[in-house]
């Protein structure tokens, strides 16, 4: 009985603060769809133009990397509701997320550098890296251009 | 009571509710938090292990097909399938703003909106896969040759089939949690409660499974 009138207590005091509404909604969305058509150009773009390794096929992919970021923004803090709660309950969801920060430059640091020692100290795994994919593998890629 | 009202406000010392949400809720956001370190420690192995290795196949040649156009359309299918998915998204956030008005009908409509939404997005990822399938592509299995034209490592379709099968089946569970709210609703469940807080629960799952989404698309399609 007393749960039931507290979670009711909860309803009416967001009843009041519920954002913007409708019009909030198509905003976001608005802004979610343009930034994905922007991700799918720069992509579409990096496949058309079919550019080689180097800085600037990097810096467009951190590029894709920031608009994930900001959708995801969008998403968690307007479709989630997350902008309109209590600070504190934000932070002791969010502030735990920053061990991404560590967890994404530790991981992708050791791969790298495994990636460096192997090619400095064996041989053999640059030789099974310069193979060159066999004739039925090819046949499949040459399909990939025409219909089925 | 007959003490004095403290001249700082004591939160935490009970009768008071400092986050100002229903328990079930600040559950599912705990929860959501811990599933977000679920599919990072998937994404992040996947990132290590293309750090470390030499060369990877390039996804525009491999995710290139669109069922009735056939092959040579990069990107294309995959577009398909994130709209649906923030579509179905934005559908649920209606449906939860229909519960705070207690509208029932309302609630109800957009529900079969997002559970359409959903199936959609899951017919589209089993043909995805079972186009893939066909041409070869499987767990320790790649025919996919390298950007460079060298052999590529299984790791590509191991990655690709777990974490977006790891995606797919949070979109399946999302499906069958949002029929049952909706069968709930139906039955006026909520109206007798008084409040469609299971409604914005169910909610938070959902943009969740589309907050993944964004991540795995942009991981495996776009990079």
């Amino acid at each position: 009985m007393e749960q039931h009138s507290t979670t009711a207590v909860y309803h009416h005091e967001e009843h009041g603060h519920a954002g913007g509404g409708t019009k909030e909604v198509i905003r976001i969305t608005v802004y979610l769809t343009v930034i994905t058509l922007v991700e799918l150009a720069i992509g579409f773009y990096m496949y058309k133009a079919a550019l080689p390794e180097g800085f600037f096929r990097h810096f467009l992919k951190g590029l894709i990397c920031a608009l994930m970021l900001w959708k995801a923004f969008y998403i968690v803090a307007y479709f989630m509701h997350l902008k309109h709660e209590i600070r504190n309950l934000i932070m002791t969801i969010v502030v735990p997320l920053f061990l991404f920060v560590w967890f994404i430059i530790a991981f992708l640091a050791d791969g790298n550098s495994y990636k460096n020692l192997r090619n400095k100290y064996d041989p053999y795994h640059i030789e099974q890296n310069d193979k060159k994919a066999p004739v039925e593998h090819e046949h499949g890629a040459q399909k990939e251009g025409t219909i089925e | 009571m007959a003490q004095a009202v403290p001249a700082v406000q004591k939160w935490w010392n009970g009768g008071k509710s400092p986050f100002n949400v229903e328990y079930g809720k600040i559950m599912m956001w705990y929860f959501l938090m811990s599933d977000a370190f679920t599919f990072g420690a998937f994404l992040i192995s996947y990132g290590t292990i293309r750090f470390a290795t030499n060369s990877w196949p390039d996804p525009n040649h491999v995710f290139n097909s669109f069922p009735g156009l056939g092959a040579g359309y990069p990107l294309l299918f995959v577009s398909l399938m994130t709209f649906i998915l923030i579509i179905s998204s934005v559908t649920m956030v209606l449906a939860v703003q229909a519960g705070q008005d207690m509208d029932r009908k309302r609630v109800a409509k957009y529900l079969v909106f997002t559970i359409l939404g959903g199936l959609a997005f899951l017919s589209c990822q089993a043909w995805e896969w079972t186009h893939l399938y066909h041409e070869g592509a499987w767990w320790g299995h790649n025919p996919f040759p390298n950007h460079n034209g060298s052999v590529a490592t299984t790791n590509f379709s191991n990655f690709f089939f777990t974490i977006t099968g790891f995606h797919g089946f949070h979109v399946f569970s999302g499906v069958i949690i949002n029929i049952i709210m909706l069968i709930m609703t139906l039955q006026g469940k909520f109206d007798q409660r008084g409040h469609y807080l299971m409604i914005e629960k169910a909610g938070l799952y959902w943009h969740f499974v589309d907050l993944v989404w964004v991540f795995v698309f942009t991981c495996f399609y776009l990079i």
